[in-house]
Order: C-alpha cells, then sequence, then structure tokens
C-alpha cells in the first residue's frame, strides 16, 4: 500500500512539474502523454516485450545453471580453483557494453547474441553467493558428518549444498535484479525487436513519450521478476534465517 | 557392554605449545569418565583426537580392550545441538543413516523420540524447538548412530540450569552400558554423571590429567547428597587451583 501511494505521489509530482514547467514533450513527457502512447502503441510494445522477456528469463536459466556448475566445481575441485578463478573474475573485468558488439558480430543480431549478454552477467552473482555459501558451511556439521561417517559426496550434496542454499538464493536475487541489463545491451548494440530496440529507434525520432512507455514496461517487468523470485525462493527454503525473522516480525 | 579403551600419547602440541602431556589412559568399559580442566588445556583435543577429527600423531595409540578398530564406533556430541535447520526431527536423528546412504531404522527412531519426550514433534524443524529440546534431539540422534564409544564435548553446556538437570538424569539413563568421555565444565554435572573424573591441570609439558576422588555412590548421584556437595566444594578448589 505504502508503495503504490509513494508511486501516485511520484507520477503526481512528475506530472505537476511538467505543466509548471512546460517543458516540450520530447524532453520530458507527462505521466498521462505515456500513458496515452502505452495505450495506442500496446499492439507493438507487447511484442517486443515478450522479446525482451524471453531473453531475460533465458538468460536467467542459463545464468543461474552456470552460476551453480561454476561454484560446485570451485569448491570441490582444488586444483582447478587457482586457474578459474582468475577467470571468473576477468569476467567482469570486462564490461558487456565492451564486448556487446563482438557478441552480436558472432552470434548475430537474434536471441543468441542477448542470451550470452545476459548469462554473463547474470552467472557471477550466482556464483560468488554460491561459492561463498559452500565455504562458510558451519564447522560443527561438518565434524558431525565426519564422524558419522560421510563420504566426500554426501558431505557436499547433503550438508554443504543445502547449507549454502540461503547463499544460492541472495545470489539469485541480485540476478533477477541486473538479468534485464544484458538483454537490454544487446538490444541497443543491434536487434530487429526487444524493448531495448524500441528505445533506440523512439529516441532517433524524438518520441520520448514511446521511449518511456517501453521503459514503464521494462521496469515492471524488472520488479515482477524480482518479487516473483524472492517469492519463490522464500516459499522454498522456509527454513531459512531472514524468513524466520520475517515470520516472527509481522504476519505474513 | 561396551569395551574399554585404551590411548597412548605423545606430547600434543599446537602450533608449537605443548597442551596435552605424555599420558598413558585408560576408560573403564560400559562407565563414564568426565574430563575436567582450565580452558584451553586439551580437553577437546584429546576428544577430537578420538573422534578421528585430528589425525594421530606419530607414536599414538588407541586401543580398544577388544581389539577391534576404534574408527567408526564412535558417536559425538558436541556443544551445540548441530541440528540441521533445513530437516525436521525425524530427518535429523537420521542423519548418520542418510549420510552413509543406509535405510533409516524407523523403529528404534520412534524410540528414541520418544525416550527423549519429543513424541509428536517428528515433523518440526529445528527452528520450532526451544533450547532444551534441541537439546534432547541431539542426544537422540547420538544414540541414533548406537556406537559402544561416546564422545561429549560439554554437550548441555547451551542449556539453562534447570534444563541441564533434566538432561543429565535423562541422558545418564540412556548411555547406561557405553563408554562415554564426557568433557565438561560444569563440576556438578561431573559428580552427578561420571564413575571416574580426571581433571586435566596445565603443565611445562602439557597438561597432566589427575584422578579425582569420588562419593562411594554411584551415578547418577543426587543433588541433595552431602558427599556430591563435599566433593564438588573440592573439585571447585582444586580447578581453580589448575587454572
Amino acid at each position: 500500500m505504502r508503495a503504490l501511494a509513494a508511486a501516485i505521489g511520484l507520477l503526481l509530482a512528475w506530472e505537476g512539474f511538467v505543466r509548471w514547467t512546460g517543458v516540450p514533450a520530447f524532453l520530458m513527457p507527462s505521466p498521462l502523454r505515456v500513458w496515452n502512447a502505452l495505450v495506442t502503441r500496446w499492439d507493438i510494445l507487447v511484442g517486443h516485450a515478450g522479446t525482451t522477456l524471453t531473453e531475460i528469463l533465458l538468460g536467467l536459466l542459463f545464468g543461474a545453471l552456470l552460476g551453480i556448475a561454476t561454484a560446485l566445481l570451485l569448491s570441490s575441485w582444488r586444483g582447478g580453483r587457482r586457474w578459474l578463478l582468475p577467470l571468473l573474475i576477468a569476467s567482469q573485468a570486462v564490461p558487456v557494453f565492451a564486448i556487446a558488439p563482438l557478441l552480436t558480430l558472432w552470434l548475430g543480431f537474434g536471441l543468441a547474441s542477448k542470451i550470452t549478454m545476459s548469462t554473463i552477467i547474470i552467472f557471477f552473482p550466482v556464483a560468488t553467493a554460491f561459492y561463498d555459501g559452500l565455504r562458510r558451511t558451519e564447522p560443527g556439521w561438518l565434524d558431525l558428518a565426519t564422524t558419522m561417517g560421510a563420504s566426500r559426496g554426501a558431505m557436499l550434496w547433503r550438508v554443504r549444498v543445502p547449507a549454502a542454499l540461503p547463499g544460492l538464493a541472495s545470489g539469485l536475487r541480485v540476478a533477477a535484479a541486473v538479468a534485464p541489463i544484458g538483454a537490454v545491451v544487446g538490444e541497443w548494440v543491434g536487434a530487429s525487436s526487444g524493448l531495448g530496440y524500441v528505445m533506440l529507434q523512439a529516441n532517433g525520432r524524438s518520441q520520448t513519450d514511446v521511449m518511456f512507455a517501453a521503459l514503464a514496461i521494462l521496469a515492471t517487468m524488472a520488479m515482477a521478476l524480482w518479487f516473483a523470485t524472492d517469492l519463490l525462493l522464500r516459499r522454498m527454503l522456509p527454513w531459512q534465517p531472514d524468513a524466520l525473522l520475517d515470520s516472527d516480525g509481522e504476519p505474513t | 557392554m561396551a569395551p574399554g579403551l585404551g590411548i597412548v600419547l605423545p606430547v600434543i602440541r599446537l602450533g608449537g605449545r605443548p597442551v596435552l602431556g605424555a599420558c598413558d589412559l585408560h576408560f573403564a568399559a560400559g562407565q563414564v569418565t568426565a574430563l575436567l580442566g582450565p580452558s584451553g588445556v586439551g580437553k577437546s583435543t584429546l576428544l577430537r583426537l578420538l573422534a578421528g577429527l585430528m589425525p594421530l600423531p606419530a607414536g599414538a595409540r588407541v586401543m580398544p580392550e577388544d581389539g577391534q578398530p576404534l574408527a567408526g564406533r564412535v558417536a559425538w556430541m558436541g556443544q551445540q545441538d548441530l541440528l540441521l535447520p533445513w530437516l525436521d526431527l525425524r530427518g535429523n536423528i537420521g542423519l548418520g543413516a542418510r549420510l552413509r546412504g543406509e535405510a533409516v531404522d524407523k523403529a528404534r527412531a520412534d524410540s528414541l523420540i520418544a525416550a527423549v519426550g519429543l513424541t509428536g514433534r517428528d515433523t518440526a524443524r529445528p527452528s520450532e524447538l526451544s533450547g532444551g529440546m534441541r537439546q534432547r534431539a541431539a542426544l537422540a540422534r547420538t544414540l541414533m548412530e548406537d556406537r559402544p564409544f561416546v564422545l561429549m564435548d560439554e554437550p548441555f553446556s547451551a542449556v539453562d540450569a534447570p534444563t541441564r538437570h533434566r538432561l543429565q538424569s535423562l541422558a545418564a539413563g540412556l548411555l547406561a552400558g557405553r563408554t562415554v568421555l564426557l568433557v565438561t565444565h560444569d563440576p556438578l554435572e561431573a559428580l552427578r554423571m561420571a564413575h571416574r573424573i580426571l581433571v586435566l591441570r596445565p603443565g611445562a609439558e602439557g597438561a597432566v590429567a589427575e584422578d579425582l576422588p569420588l562419593p562411594a555412590s554411584l551415578p547418577l548421584r543426587a543433588v541433595t547428597d552431602p558427599d556430591v556437595l563435599a566433593a564438588q566444594a573440592a573439585l571447585l578448589d582444586r580447578l581453580a587451583e589448575a587454572a
């Protein structure tokens, strides 16, 4: 409720600002104008939104899988850690903006280059958060498992991985928040559909209201994605400390 | 009844500092031996060596009286309950079997859950249990392993005094017949539960174990027994000296 009130307040302030200062619409369209653009161009926008959403979701899926696999490999293969860790850092040291044109060149204007970009952005927070979780297992649990005669595999899958799931969950939350970046950057560099493409075209034609409309859809999708991910993760890990804290603090 | 356990150790050093002196200890079959001493004196180190959590140094020998190796015949109970938060009570109690890929003995789990008074809480996660209940669950998990040797590292130090008192009575009954090594900071706990009390006193070449004379009665001793209270006073004096 409070969030809704804040959003309405912000929109009112924006509308008031535009009317009061008389800023030209190609610089700053009023919320009503953006709403109009959203309604009149809805049939076009919704198709582009579908493209972007597909890229984001597939990027999230591949990025999460790649991140999980990397973390497991790093934690269980001592020798590989020295080789993989620098590579992991290097993959993030190079800005995705810088390699976006290359990926478009190699993988084409279609979905593949955007999904690859999303994957590169998403896999890092997932891998680091999960890897940290895997390294920080309560030592007492490992001692206990050792005295119980657990094999290495059982120790990993029945103790260390479950114990690291809250860490993985926070990595996935970050991933859900940054997932749209890769897709939109990819669309800016070269695409024939998607919200990023719409924004670029609208910008070129000074259709700022359409640009804002696309932005509004993108922001709504990104927020919905984050809240859905958060809700899903809470449902799946009812035992994790922050979920417990919530249920203690206020009835949900 | 569980066999006795002999251990011969050279001087144990941690970070170059001698912790435990060279010793030749014997823990009697089916009895509870309590190990007391100031912090850092090597009580937990001794326990960890026996549990296989630290490699045995050269020259050390661990000899169960029946001639079989010790590995795989030890149950361990630590200071914290160490219940896994994602498993319910039943899952935690059957943890050992699950980790070894064996089937969990359901009837045995049921009887142990009943013995520690947690019937009906099978599906409760650790966060839904009180501190005392969690420690009882940890006790049931320890006994679920059904090992002749039980190593306990300050098992009841994290709960309040009345709960500790009840847990001691419960544990003493359930541990009967096993060879138990109990590390504790609580003189009264040692006096109630142990057949024999060893006090570790720090020395220049590592800590040395000394036997403490005990009241003639057998555990589980009553806290109202004047002999027990007198022994508690003597033990406190001894510990204050050793520290």
